[in-house]
């Protein structure tokens, strides 16, 4: 079989070309450029109604995100729903009474965990778990109401 | 009555004959993968016919399949005043499903086709038989390959397209259309996981390269040596391929993405 230096060239390029593809949908296209796996910590809330909080919708402070929703639980003693978020180490001075509130992202966007810091010295640490909370709002209860008060008053 | 209850049967044992004889070849042709390492000048050869050949087709349809997402996206997430959107739009589409799909079947046509007429040919001219004769596997020499050239070429040519693609979708909607880069980019950076989409995505190409080589190599093998015979072979190839590669989409999609 004839040996073709050129050939062989050719394939390697192609092979490097297809590597560096790979590599361009994983840096660029992908969320792998920022990753957060080793350095953060987790921290848990307990609300009464999480409403549509997914795994990993954002957590946010002040608008920044510096985390992710990881896991959504039912506690089966006061049947709240508890949600577990990883915080980026990086981010590690929010106070102990830090309330969480889940939002909506525009009026049909998603859900999200904001985080709005207290004034206490001391902080949250890994496992901690934040006490004052505010459900999700939704939007079928608050319509209800709304229909409600507007029968009321005009009895 | 009768008689068509005969041609039923004779026709079911026959696809079930031939299910067999391909698993048969399957296990054959992977027991050469040892020899091909020891000589990966073989190998080389292959990727050039199989990948390299089919190198401008791919970038060249996945440059204008990103163009033609991104003209579409724009229209429709504009109504919604949801434009940003856009990257996200065209890098899902593409990674999870139109790269792995439209990637396969062009590679189906381009390379697949080659492989069954060559090994058809060679064949039907007894140049197979020629190698046995001279103690030489032709499996192991012709065949494993070509199969791992096929095997090792489909994802890196997804990725291309891919990749080729968002690049196209940006070229529309980023250059000629106005969306904002920054939102193109963050957006899509945001919502795209690699393990959920990226790594998916290129686990179908990974199962695309190997059915299609599978299928190619073994009509070729399999061809009635005829000039008619590798025609019908040929065919069957890109038509069984393009069934294999639809219908395992749907089977690796409802495993990967059935569950959210």
């Amino acid at each position: 079989m004839q040996h073709s230096i050129k050939q062989d060239t050719l394939v390697g390029l192609f092979i490097a070309v297809g590597i560096a593809a790979l590599f361009f949908m994983a840096m660029q296209i992908s969320n792998l450029s920022t990753f957060t796996k080793e350095d953060s910590y987790t921290i848990s809330a307990a609300f009464e109604n999480s409403g549509g909080l997914k795994i990993k919708s954002p957590v946010v402070v002040g608008g920044v995100r510096i985390g992710r929703v990881i896991a959504i639980t039912l506690d089966q003693t006061k049947f709240q729903s508890i949600v577990t978020m990883k915080i980026e180490s990086q981010y590690n001075k929010l106070p102990e009474d830090t309330t969480a509130s889940i939002f909506t992202a525009g009026l049909l966007g998603e859900q999200y965990v904001s985080l709005d810091p207290g004034g206490l010295e001391d902080l949250l640490i890994n496992n901690s778990v934040i006490d004052i909370t505010q459900s999700a709002i939704v939007l079928e209860e608050i319509i209800g109401q709304f229909l409600f008060k507007s029968a009321e008053t005009k009895e | 009555m009768i008689d068509l209850l005969t041609q039923l049967g004779k026709k079911t044992r026959y696809s079930f004959a031939k299910l067999g004889r391909s698993s048969f070849f399957l296990q054959q042709l992977l027991m050469g993968i040892t020899d091909v390492l020891v000589r990966p000048q073989l190998l080389s050869k292959q990727l050039y016919s199989v990948g390299v050949l089919s190198f401008f087709l791919i970038t060249i349809s996945g440059l204008f399949v990103g163009m033609v997402l991104g003209l579409q996206g724009y229209y429709i997430l504009s109504n919604f005043g949801a434009d940003e959107a856009l990257g996200v739009m065209v890098a899902t589409s593409l990674v999870r499903e139109l790269g792995p799909v439209v990637a396969a079947l062009l590679f189906a046509g381009r390379a697949g086709s080659a492989l069954t007429a060559e090994i058809g040919l060679m064949k039907a001219t007894e140049q197979l038989s020629g190698m046995e004769m001279m103690a030489i596997d032709p499996i192991k020499r012709i065949v494993t390959p070509r199969f791992l050239a096929g095997f090792i070429s489909l994802p890196l040519l997804t990725a291309l397209f891919s990749s080729v693609g968002v690049l196209g979708g940006h070229l529309i909607g980023v250059s000629l259309l106005g969306v904002d880069e920054g939102s193109y980019w963050s957006q899509m950076q945001a919502s795209l996981d690699v393990y959920d989409d990226i790594l998916n995505g290129v686990i179908k190409s990974i199962v695309f390269g190997f059915v299609i080589s599978w299928i190619a190599l073994f009509e070729g093998y399999d061809a009635i040596p005829t000039s008619e015979g590798v025609s019908c072979a040929t065919t069957r190839t890109v038509v069984n391929s393009a069934f294999a590669i639809l219908g395992l989409d749907f089977i690796l999609t409802a495993l990967m993405f059935g569950d959210i």
